[in-house]
């Protein structure tokens, strides 16, 4: 039998008008309140701040009441590049992001190596161990390392009761701490991407390898690494891209002398009212982004395609 | 080498499950501590539970728990209705115009550093409240659609990945047999993609539960959400109602998984059954 008019065969969606009325609901919702603030945001950032509400001078205005005149304020942009307190700000956000990206690396494949290879029963097991942090307040279990990490903490406690160090190592606000704090927030991201393309693998090509001679970690070098690539760089961007902007973490756990971005950003927002400043910092740091995020997007339809 | 894979990769899983379980543990513990200074036992007049009593006292605590809870349901329903239609349109409606731009638009807030997010959206309120007089100032509105556009992004994901592990012969024959659009959707695509609609309402509930920053941007003066409240006095240092807060959170939470997990084995289990019944 034929399908119905206007639609492909086994979509359930109906005809072509019904089909664009579903399609609309989400569209409507992400471009009203996704898309539009970025552009409001990039527009702001070439606006100048002033004594008002809101706080910055509106880019289009009435000359005489009959030319629109829009004026653009490149001073934001300006000031971004000469006060070195955002270009380290920046600098000092990328070289967190990597360095706490490489170390979830480091945790995560080993882990996620490790579920991917367990029998089948206690996968599910260790899966929703994974996925149990992941669950519960992200704000606390930041906090759980301030008990833990601050000089009359458990760690310093513990060690002093052995006997390993006499005084407390210094811990908190240390850049070691916020590795410590963006590592544990974003393990189960590292590994649940590695270890859904860790588990399609077919282990063939690995007896293979071994049939042929070859000891088993140059068969891991050889094959599993190379296989395993996209679910490494999707793992990187889903820690990478959200730790260049992380705010929590290194408000609890990190040092004063060093902000990052995303408190930079804040307090130009908060503490001076600089909205236009803000929305700059904004702007430049989504232009950093772009690149990664577009690899990101790439990678997710291809993983949500047809299986 | 063997030999060595095979201690390496048990003691790094075994490491990782230390390192994401021991800090909560540790948190639990020292809820129970009588000592205001948290990490420093009390061995004397520990355990105790004073610091539970004292938090249900706490007015500013019960009443942004409350809010909280407030938001989070209304988000996850809302999140729900709009994210499985985003994921119903990407994943089986095929190539249309626009399609490009709905799934970049669903998949870039799960990276989007929050920061940017929440300035984002307070920038639209402020220039929409100039423009049209709405939404009048900020509270419970303005954090709730905040927390849908990223919240929907998720329940997005898990619907679509969802649909992507049934191919649509099921939907195919049913409309071949003469079902309407409408009616495959309720009778065959709906009862498929449910267990996905669960997972997706308590992702987006948690995600809302959660979110601090976001909600620090466009909330009001007298709307402050739970993590607000936490947020606010964890930065002055470790706090023991906040141990004991976290450990009922957790406590909850941890319910919660277990038995959904429990639940959605037995659902699938029951559906995989059916469909070989169906194909004996």
């Amino acid at each position: 039998m034929a399908a119905p008019a206007g639609s492909a065969p086994g979509t359930p969606g109906g005809g072509r008008s019904r089909k664009a009325l579903v399609t609309m609901v989400p569209m409507t919702w992400l471009v009203l309140f996704f898309m539009v603030p970025f552009i409001i945001v990039f527009g702001i950032s070439f606006s100048q701040s002033v004594l008002a509400i809101p706080p910055y001078e509106p880019l289009w205005s009435w000359v005489d009441d009959q030319v629109l005149t829009l004026r653009l304020h490149l001073g934001n942009y300006n000031y971004l590049f000469t006060d070195s307190l955002y270009v380290s700000s920046y600098l000092y956000s990328l070289k967190v992001a990597a360095v706490s990206t490489c170390l979830c690396l480091l945790l995560g494949y080993p882990m996620a190596y490790g579920i991917a290879r367990a029998p089948p029963t206690r996968r599910n097991l260790y899966l929703m161990l994974i996925i149990l942090p992941f669950w519960t307040s992200f704000l606390l279990r930041v906090y759980a390392w301030i008990g833990l990490l601050k000089n009359n903490g458990v760690i310093n406690n513990v060690l002093m009761w052995f006997g390993v160090i006499d005084e407390p190592i210094t811990m908190m606000q240390t850049d070691f701490a916020v590795y410590i704090g963006i590592v544990y927030s974003y393990l189960p991201f590292m590994i649940l991407p590695l270890y859904s393309n860790l588990e399609k693998h077919d282990r063939t090509l690995l007896e293979a390898a071994a049939d042929l001679g070859s000891r088993p970690w140059k068969a891991f070098l050889r094959i599993t690494v190379p296989l395993s690539v996209p679910g490494i760089v999707a793992g990187a961007l889903l820690v990478f891209i959200p730790a260049v902007g992380e705010y929590v973490i290194p408000s609890l756990l990190g040092r004063t002398d060093q902000l990052m971005i995303g408190r930079v950003l804040s307090d130009e927002f908060f503490a001076n009212r600089d909205w236009p400043v803000a929305s700059a910092v904004a702007t430049a740091m989504l232009i950093l982004l772009v690149a990664p995020i577009m690899i990101f997007q790439r990678y997710q339809s291809r993983e949500l395609a047809h299986k | 080498m063997i030999g060595g894979r095979k201690f390496f990769v048990p003691t790094m899983l075994a490491f990782g499950f230390a390192f994401l379980y021991v800090p909560i543990l540790s948190m639990i513990f020292f809820s129970f501590n009588y000592s205001k200074l948290v990490t420093v036992w009390d061995a004397a007049r520990s355990p105790t539970l004073r610091w539970y009593g004292l938090l249900f006292q706490n007015d500013q605590i019960m009443g942004a728990a409350w809010l909280s809870i407030k938001i989070a349901t209304l988000n996850a329903c809302i999140s729900v209705v709009l994210g499985t239609l985003a994921g119903l349109v990407l994943a089986r409606f095929g190539r249309f115009r626009g399609r490009t731009l709905l799934a970049a638009m669903t998949t870039a807030p799960l990276v989007m550093p929050e920061v940017i997010t929440g300035l984002a959206m307070l920038l639209l309120f402020v220039a929409m409240e100039q423009l049209i007089g709405w939404p009048a100032g900020r509270g419970v509105t303005t954090i709730t659609i905040a927390h849908v556009t990223f919240s929907m992004a998720y329940v997005t994901v898990v619907i679509q990945s969802r649909l992507a592990n049934f191919d649509d012969s099921l939907e195919e024959a049913a409309m071949d047999l003469g079902a309407r659009p409408a009616k495959v959707f309720w009778r065959i695509t709906l009862p498929l993609i449910m267990p996905a609609i669960v997972s997706g309402w308590l992702l987006a509930f948690t995600l809302s539960w959660d979110d601090v920053v976001i909600s620090q941007f466009v909330a009001g003066p007298s709307s402050t959400t739970l993590p607000m409240v936490i947020f606010s006095k964890v930065r002055l240092g470790v706090s023991p109602d906040v141990n004991a807060l976290a450990t009922l959170m957790v406590l909850i939470v941890a319910t919660g998984v277990v038995c959904s997990a429990l639940f959605m084995q037995r659902q699938e289990k029951r559906r995989q059954r059916e469909m070989q019944l169906a194909n004996e």
